[in-house]
Formats: C-alpha cells, structure tokens, sequence
C-alpha cells in the first residue's frame, strides 16, 4: 500500500488557455515535464478562490488530455462545467493565472496489452478524458467505438479533433436535440449482443455507470468505470469519497474512490448499495 | 537561529509541535508522499475501535463558508487489523504515533487500551470520547460528566502507569473547564481541544439534510475562534495540564494563537484536505513567527496570552 499518491505533485502551474465549449471552458494548464506521468482516468485538485478563499476544499476534476510538445513543456487539459461556486471560479480565471493544483491522482484506466474491441461511453462532459483514452488505445491497436450521451445538445462534449482517435462516434440525446434520440444504454446492448465489445470505459452520472453495469454483469465483458463521488481531499485521508466494493473474494467493503478509484471494476462496484449503510460483516 | 521547538504531552516528548489531526490523515500512509511523516511532531491516527467499520452512508460531507461538516461515522480496519499494517509501517517511517481509539461502551476503551498497552513505540494515546458521529448523540461521552470519568477512569487502570492519556473532548457542552477537570481527575495526562462541532446543512435540491448521516461534524477555519476560546478557559482553570490544540489551523499564525492561548501543541485537520503538505508548513511558519517575536523556544509561549504584566 506505501506508494499512495506516488506520482502526485503539489504545483502551481499557469492557465495557459481558457476556451468557452457549448456549457463547458477548456482549460490548459501547464505543468512541465510531470505531464508524462499522468494517466487516461487520472485526475486533478485544483485549489479554488484564491488565497482568502472560504472555500477549504480543492475540486476534483478528470483530466482529459496531455500533451508534452508545443510551446510549453507539458500541459493537461480539464473540461469544467461551471456549476458550482469553486468551479465557476476556475472557469472565470483569465489566461495566465497562476492555479494551485495536485496531479496526478488516483487510478488511471487499465490499458490492455494486446488489441481488444473497446467501446468508450460517456455522459455529460464525463466524455472528456475518453478521447485522450481513444488515442491510446487507438495507438495500440484496439478498435475504438465511442457513444456519447447527455440530456440535451448543449450538455454533449466531442470537441472535433477528438473525433479523429476513434472508429465509430454515435450520439444520443434524451430531447433528440443532437444525434438519436434516446439513452446510450440502447446501442450497448445491441453491441453487446453483436459480440462487438470486448471492453467498455465509461465515465459519467452514477446512473449511467450502473445502468452498463447491469448489461455486463454475467458476461466475459470487462467494464472499467470512472466513478464519481464528492472528495472533500483527494489524496486518501478524508474518507469522505466512498463507494461499497466487493474484492475477489465477495466481501463487501467502502473503498476510497479517489485512490482505490476514480477508475474502477463496475463489476465490484455494489450499486445497489451506494448510500446505504453497509451491513455489518462479522 | 534554529528555535527549540520540542514540547511534551503527559510524559511523551516530542520534537516538534505540530500534529496531523486525528482522522485528518488516514493512517498516515497516504501523505507521506507529500513530507517525511517524521519531520512533524506525531500522527495522530484516526479513531480506532474494536471491530472494523463501514461507517455512515454518503454524502459524507459538505462544504460550509470556511469550514465543511463531516460525516464518516468512524469507518476503519478495527484494531487488529490496526496494529498489525499501519503502526509497524509508521514506526518504520520513524514517525512518531498517538494511537486514537473509540468505544461504544466504557468497556470497549479498556479493551482498546489493553491492547495498545503492549504495543512497543507508540508515544500516547488519544482518547476520542467526543465523536459526533456515532448513531446515538447519548454515545457522546464527553457531554456527560460521569460517562466521560467512567470511560478515563477505565482506560488509565488498565493502561497503568505508562502511556499517557490524552482526553479529547467536545466543545458542544455547557461548560467545558467542567469536563476537563473531571476527566483529569480521572486520570488523563494531557487533553485535546477541540472536536468538531455538531452541524446541519439542508441541500436546496432535495430540501432535506444534505448529509446520508443528517447530522455531521463542523470544522476549519471557521471554529478557529472556538477553538482559541475552550484552550483558554482551560488552561486559565489548568495551567499545569498540557493541551493538543486544534480548530481550523491552516497557517503557522494559527497555530501561535492557539498556542499562546494555552497549547503545548497543535494538530492540523481539514486543512490537510485543502494542502497535503499542511502541517508541515504551518510548522515552518510556526517556527519563523516564533523567532520573529523573540521566543528562544516553543515552551516560552504557551499561554503566553495569559500573562500578567508585572509594571
Ligand atoms: C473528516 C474528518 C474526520 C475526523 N475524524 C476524527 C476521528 O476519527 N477522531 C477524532 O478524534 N477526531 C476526528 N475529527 C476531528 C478532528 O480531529 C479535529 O478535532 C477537528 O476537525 C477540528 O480541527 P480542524 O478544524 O483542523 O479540522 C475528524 C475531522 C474531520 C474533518
Ligand atoms: S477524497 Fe478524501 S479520502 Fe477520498
């Protein structure tokens, strides 16, 4: 277990853009030559508020892509939706700005060593680190299908370059505003059925997660899903960001989703019982 | 220019006078990427009590202005398991431990305690009886004068003459010198000041409390005030009893105010969760506002703020 957090470093690195998206800002920090350590899955404190803040706590957010060429050393990209006080912050800081962020943090997700049939969903902007995922595997050889949903257009978040690193890219809007209309639940099942899928990654509402987690159960498919739970630390010393997960052997018990996650084993992962108290195991 | 910065609690001595905060830094592992573990002057675990824990259900937590409640519900390995993977690994690192325990009965303190009693290298012993997050809010020992004695009493005859005691109690009382004396007189060596505060926040959304727990434990910045205010009444009423302090320390300012109202040391809590790297940086800072001010050591300030002019 020594290790925790080994990659992690506590920097301040510079807002080198800050790009509206439909409802989201991209956001490019540069962080040097750490960046090759980071990871598809891994993820990003941002400290928010600036130095008097009353806001005590950093924001977790996915980090969606890197790249260590062009002007500056290394820089990774977040996609933020600015909901929140600490994330509408974030989003109105101008390019240049110094940020105080800790990364990478948390288990990326597992790349397979030979080409697989991998199928890549997304909710929301929990589409954003997939498409740095896509090269990856893109690069190794996998055949990658890529389903992004949200409620509506607006909340759809495939910037055009992303579209680039994959096979096949199909859209579903709940309003039918873009793409289909309907769940991306639909077009799982039908691949699955096909035997088209060998692995999916997701990353998105809880909801979503455990919906595929449903359609994978009881088949040879591994489902590696980036879950969200609110982190008041990141780092694995608050213990508020807990999810029940099952190990090989059945046994059921809270894990961390910021470093036994965010990227995790939906078929561990004990849906029905997120936010329960868990029953006592003697 | 180097200041003498060591401080005692009871009999532990300890080089140095910052602490993480009891269930503020897991079991240490987990920051010891961010500074050496040994540098500070102990980690303080999280309570630890006889069998393992799932704790509340989530959300565990909220943010509030400058501060954020907490509801975790003591979750953790049991003592066992404890003993066996995290103190050996934090004795390993030369970090010095206070072990924090918490019981549900008079009788599971003991049976903590004597456990712990033989466990070699361990600096002291933590004793949470202040816990909100319990199930029952009549489980808080530290509200009740005889529960909180009772459960003191226990654990220093079984503990013997050796560990000392440190008692960490509640500010949510009426009068806390009170408590403070009692669990003196029962035997603690040293006491913590202070736990969360009890706290609700009800989430616009749902229109029902926030927290899976509903009820959660106020800290940060925000008790701060609180804080300085309990370590002074005490140790006004105390002098010679040393006190942990703790509320809302995130800058080596913070932790001068608390010492000066009357802490032989200080733990850092939430502000962990913001700055990994804080307890050693309110520790550098610490040390820099000390010498500043004149101080030759730690020792010359505490309860500096108490002192009577003598012109
Ligand atoms: C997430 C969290 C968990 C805590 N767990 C414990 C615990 O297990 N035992 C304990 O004695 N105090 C616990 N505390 C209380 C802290 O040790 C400390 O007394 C309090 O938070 C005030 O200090 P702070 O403002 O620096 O956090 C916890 C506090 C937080 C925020
Ligand atoms: S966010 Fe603190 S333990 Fe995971």
């Amino acid at each position: 277990m020594a290790g925790i957090n080994r990659h992690a470093k506590t920097m301040v690195a510079t807002l080198v853009s800050n790009k509206r998206v439909g409802q989201y800002h991209q956001l490019i920090l540069d962080v040097g030559g750490v960046v090759n350590d980071f990871r598809p899955g891994n993820f990003v404190a941002v400290a928010v508020g600036g130095d008097r803040s009353s806001m005590v706590l950093r924001r977790a957010f996915a980090i969606s892509r890197i790249s260590d060429r062009g002007a500056y050393g290394g820089t990774m990209e977040i996609i933020v939706a600015p909901h929140g006080s600490g994330s509408r912050w974030f989003c109105a800081q101008p390019e240049g700005s110094e940020i105080d962020v800790i990364a990478p943090l948390g288990q990326p997700f597992g790349i397979p060593t030979h080409p697989v049939n991998a199928l890549l969903v997304g909710g929301g902007y929990g589409s954003a680190p997939l498409f740095g995922l896509a090269e990856i595997l893109k690069d190794r050889g996998c055949t990658v299908d890529m389903i992004l949903g949200a409620s509506t257009a607006g909340k759809i978040y495939a910037p055009l370059e992303g579209k680039r690193a994959v096979n096949t890219l199909r859209i579903f809007t709940e309003d039918g505003s873009m793409g289909t209309a309907g769940r991306v639940t639909d077009p799982i099942t039908e691949l699955l059925a096909a035997n088209r899928v060998d692995v999916i990654y997701s990353c998105g509402p809880m909801g979503m997660l455990k919906a595929i987690s449903a359609l994978t159960a009881n088949t040879d498919v591994v489902h590696q899903c980036a879950v969200e739970e609110s982190m008041a630390c990141g780092v694995g010393i608050c213990m508020t960001c807990v999810l029940p997960v099952a190990d090989e052997a059945g046994v059921v018990t809270m894990k961390r989703s910021c470093i036994d996650g965010p990227v995790m084993d939906g078929a561990l992962v004990q849906w029905d019982l997120v936010g329960q108290v868990l029953p006592v195991n003697e | 220019m180097s200041i003498d910065l060591s401080t005692t609690l009871g009999s532990a001595w300890f080089p140095a006078p910052v602490f993480t905060a009891s269930g503020c830094a897991s079991s240490g592992k987990e920051l010891a990427q961010f500074f050496p573990l040994q540098e500070i002057g102990a980690v303080v675990t999280k309570s630890i009590m006889t069998k393992a824990r799932h704790g509340r259900p989530t959300p565990r937590m909220a943010e509030t202005p400058s501060g954020m409640l907490n509801s975790i519900g003591l979750q953790g390995p049991g003592i066992d398991a404890f003993l066996a993977n995290d103190v050996p690994w934090l004795l390993e690192q030369k970090a010095r431990v206070i072990v924090s325990i918490a019981g549900e009965t008079v009788e599971e303190y003991s049976s903590l305690a004597r456990k712990l009693r033989a466990v070699p290298g361990i600096s002291a012993i933590e004793v949470n009886i202040s816990c909100p997050n319990v199930e029952n809010r009549g489980l808080v020992f530290a509200c009740d004068p005889d529960a909180a004695h009772a459960v003191i009493d226990g654990v220093r005859r079984t503990l013997g003459g050796e560990l000392p005691i440190i008692a960490k109690l509640s500010p949510d009382v009426t009068n806390i010198v009170e408590i403070a004396k009692i669990v003196v007189d029962a035997g603690a060596d040293a006491l913590a000041l202070i736990n969360t505060l009890l706290g609700m926040v009800i989430n616009l959304d749902t229109m029902r409390p926030h927290l899976g727990g509903k009820t959660g434990g106020l800290s940060g910045p925000a008790i701060r005030p609180v804080a300085v205010r309990a370590i002074y009444q005490v140790h006004a009423a105390m002098p010679k009893v040393p006190i942990l302090g703790m509320g809302g320390v995130a800058t080596g300012r913070d932790a001068l105010e608390l010492i000066l109202a009357g802490a032989s040391g200080v733990s850092v809590g939430t502000a962990s969760f913001g700055n990994p790297e804080a307890p050693i940086k309110v520790q550098r800072e610490l040390a820099e506002l000390l010498t500043a001010r004149g101080f030759n050591s730690l020792r010359e300030a505490i309860g500096f703020a108490h002192r009577v002019e003598s012109q």
